[in-house]
């Protein structure tokens, strides 16, 4: 695991990236502190932290002697949040490095249908 | 599982050991939470194994109090079995085989489990025949780490018993004890030079130096205490002035900080318009720069690398 962002953050993170890619679906047991503890070779309490952090947003559900599960309409609420994250994530970054090389907008976008076009061709 | 509200396991005070006129500990207050994994770090001769020693009445204080459980450890049949204490000079007799050290060890910790010790002595693969004078290092720490892990002790304490073990053999020592302690919580207290190693594997971490409790905080919460930053030297300078530096070098006009504490939102909105570039602080990053700091404050610069014409 990377050192950028916290760990229990990159572990909530994964389990989001495996409820958003249909690999853990809703209403389905999602990894124990455990599990994930030996998995990742971390402190339970690390793992149990990033679970409860996915517990605080709805995403997973406890069920008392069960484990946790994956909320209903877990994927589309994931979805969601992401798309709002978009623009910060994503734009403002690759705009502060066009400004920074002397990029002018309109031809990032006219890069941008250019990707968009081929990736489409491959599919 | 994290043992947040589970209480204390170990309390010392005001505890001081000195040796002729070296003073080994002085003065040092510390809790150590129950069911918690900690890892305690420091440098050579830094006061760990002292520490460790006063903690499982194996050693004397000259001053101050330590309490396992509410008990002063010390010739004390209540608490005494209660404690694991696995060191890596940990000495045997002439004749012992394995068996005979693991079999003590059943007889002294109640919570000894066969099952266990079997699995992880198949693991290790621990020579049956070899008496333990005549091992190699890295199986004499195999005994060691499996006494320590198959006691099942309330509080086991572990002082680099691990460094004599190949990184393949330390790997399935951190993997046993995860899994152990996801199992059956209890105290744990590791001593370690490959910090990165154990960064993970511990909840909290307590720094010593010279003697001195240097840090004692929850390893997740030690990410806001130092950062690293690199960039251009004149913009650096604009950023760090009235900050604690913890490291600084330069080479050319590039510069890399370390400054202690979490950046504020002014900060940061600085460190995009100065293009600055921050960087995570690891753990054993902020520890080197910590010690570092506090032992040889001048030294720190004289070893930069100071390439500026």
């Amino acid at each position: 695991m990377d050192e950028g962002r916290p760990l229990f953050v990159q572990i909530a993170e994964e389990i989001e990236s495996s409820v958003l890619d249909g690999s853990l679906q809703e209403g389905e047991r999602a990894p124990s502190t455990n599990e994930l503890a030996a998995f990742h070779r971390i402190n339970p309490a690390t793992a149990a932290k990033g679970i409860n952090l996915l517990v605080d947003r709805g995403i997973l559900i406890k069920r008392r002697g069960l484990g946790m599960f994956v909320a209903e309409r877990a994927a589309e609420r994931l979805r969601a949040e992401r798309r709002q994250r978009f623009a910060d994530h994503y734009l403002t970054p690759m705009l502060a490095e066009a400004r920074h090389i002397g990029l002018q907008v309109e031809t990032v976008i006219e890069l941008l249908r250019e990707r968009a076009q081929q990736s489409t061709d491959h599919e | 599982m994290s043992g947040n509200t589970a209480g204390t396991a170990i309390q010392v005070r005001g505890l001081t050991r000195r040796y002729g006129s070296t003073t080994a500990l002085d003065d040092v207050t510390v809790a150590f939470e129950k069911d918690v994994i900690h890892g305690l770090l420091g440098r050579n001769g830094a006061g760990k194994t002292t520490l460790m020693s006063i903690m499982t009445a194996q050693a004397w204080p000259s001053e101050g109090e330590v309490k396992v459980f509410g008990q002063t450890p010390h010739e004390n049949e209540q608490v005494l079995p209660k404690i694991c204490f696995v060191r890596e000079d940990q000495k045997y007799p002439d004749d012992a085989l394995a068996k005979h050290a693991f079999k003590a060890a059943a007889d002294a910790f109640a919570n000894w489990n066969w099952d266990f010790a079997n699995r992880l002595i198949a693991d290790f693969r621990v020579p049956e025949k070899t008496k333990i004078k005549k091992m190699s290092r890295g199986q004499k720490s195999a005994v060691a780490v499996i006494i320590g892990l198959a006691s099942r002790a309330e509080v086991t304490f572990f002082d680099e018993p691990y460094m004599g073990l190949d990184a393949v053999a330390r790997q399935l020592f951190y993997d046993r004890l995860l899994e152990d302690y996801s199992e059956h919580p209890r105290t744990f207290v590791l001593s370690s030079h490959l910090i990165d190693e154990i960064a993970h594997l511990i909840e909290n971490v307590v720094v010593i130096d010279g003697g001195r409790i240097l840090l004692d905080e929850p390893v997740e919460q030690l990410r806001d205490r130092a950062v690293t930053l690199v960039g251009r030297a004149d913009a650096m300078a604009e950023l760090i002035t009235g900050r604690e530096v913890l490291h600084h070098e330069t080479m050319g006009r590039i510069a890399r900080t370390t400054v202690l504490g979490a950046l504020t939102e002014a900060e940061q909105q600085l460190v995009r318009e100065l293009d600055l570039e921050l960087q995570p602080v690891s753990l054993q990053q902020l520890i080197v720069r910590l010690t570092t700091k506090r032992n040889h404050n001048d030294a720190v610069y004289a070893t930069d690398m100071e390439v500026q014409s």
